[in-house]
């Protein structure tokens, strides 16, 4: 059985596209068979986070309205073998997602043995972010350690928790708090809201912390998601959120200030 | 070095500000989160049948539904003047 998971956080910019592009290319890396769908219907750009902007020939709405079929919307990843992307529609408005044809693509995505579709959610709560978290199984909410981000974080829980399908049959969808942008220096200094602090804030379960780092924008740049970098925090936190996601148990890292070695730190003036 | 973190110490760290900011904001946004959506209607109905007899202001009329197990309590508080 398709687990549906609505990467969703109300407020923009906070790293919903990175998250999604980061998550569903680590759990197709993880074998799992995976579609991830683009719900930012006139403002598409996952496609340009997964690199494959150039291939899109038919979309998201095309399938909805019978003009193309799923398979041929589908494109499969260059990188991940298990991994298939469904772009938004650049052209149509956000009304064109209707709730009956939502449905029929996911139930076919479910019928063709996909283990996990992921709804990359636009920003703001209004239909295409609506029609994102109505089927979901479970949510990714992002966040960054900020108090607008937390405030719509908080909202975005509550529209899950009483408008969601799972909401109107008495269910409850099973909510993760990602944090991402987080700085740890910051944290420590006091200029920033600690994981603690947006947990206690938010009473929902941590799925990761991302660290901010240089590596999120240089993988944006290449169309390369994140996730990919081995050797960048960024990466290796997304890594380990996906494992979570996959219901191991694994601890936290990023998340305190990094000790810096004697080689660093008697060079610090220089540096 | 002493005297330097006895004064950044006597200062609020912006960040605990924010997290004080939100819990009070995030509380209340979650007590109005279940209310009906005919309440806001309601409270300005009330308010004009009210304001043909007292001279009340908008703020003076909290409307609130609370949920107590199978049964709901409307629960209408007005301040009048003097």
């Amino acid at each position: 059985m398709a687990k549906i998971i609505v990467v969703t956080s109300g407020k923009g910019g906070v790293g919903k596209t990175t998250s999604s592009a980061a998550i569903s290319s680590g759990l197709a890396m993880r074998g799992k068979k995976t579609a991830v769908i683009d719900f930012d219907i006139g403002l598409r750009n996952l496609d340009l986070i997964m690199n494959c902007e150039r291939r899109v020939v038919y979309d998201f709405v095309n399938v909805i309205n019978g003009e193309a079929t799923l398979r041929q919307a589908l494109i499969k990843d260059k990188r991940c073998p298990n991994l298939f992307i469904l772009p938004a529609s650049q052209t149509r408005d956000k009304d064109a997602l209707s709730q009956e044809g939502v449905e029929k693509v996911l139930l076919e995505l479910a019928d063709d043995g996909f283990e996990f579709i992921i709804c990359d959610s636009p920003a703001g709560i209004e239909h295409g972010a609506f029609m994102a978290l109505y089927f979901a199984d479970a949510a990714i909410v992002v966040a960054n350690p900020e108090v607008s981000s937390v405030r719509d974080s908080d909202r975005i829980l509550g529209i899950l928790q009483s408008k969601s399908r799972a909401a109107e049959q008495g269910k409850t969808v099973e909510e993760m708090l990602l944090l991402t942008r987080y700085n740890p220096e910051r944290v420590a200094k006091g200029e920033m809201l600690g994981v603690e602090d947006v947990e206690e804030i938010l009473a929902t379960k941590l799925l990761g912390v991302i660290p901010e780092s240089e590596t999120v924008l240089k993988a944006s740049n290449q169309g390369t998601p994140v996730i990919h970098d081995e050797d960048s925090p960024a990466g290796q936190a997304y890594a380990d959120a996906v494992a979570r996601l996959l219901g191991e148990e694994v601890e936290h890292r990023f998340i305190a200030v990094e000790q810096k070695g004697l080689f660093s730190r008697l060079f610090r003036r220089s540096a | 070095m002493r005297i330097f973190d006895y004064f950044r110490n006597t200062k609020k760290e912006t960040a605990s500000i924010a997290k004080e900011r939100l819990q009070i904001i995030v509380a209340h946004e979650r007590s109005q989160r279940n209310q009906p959506d005919y309440l806001p209607k309601l409270q300005q109905e009330l308010l004009a049948v009210i304001r043909k007899y007292v001279e009340i202001e908008q703020d003076d009329i909290d409307v609130q539904i609370d949920k107590n197990g199978d049964c709901s309590v409307l629960e209408l508080n007005i301040t009048l003047p003097g």
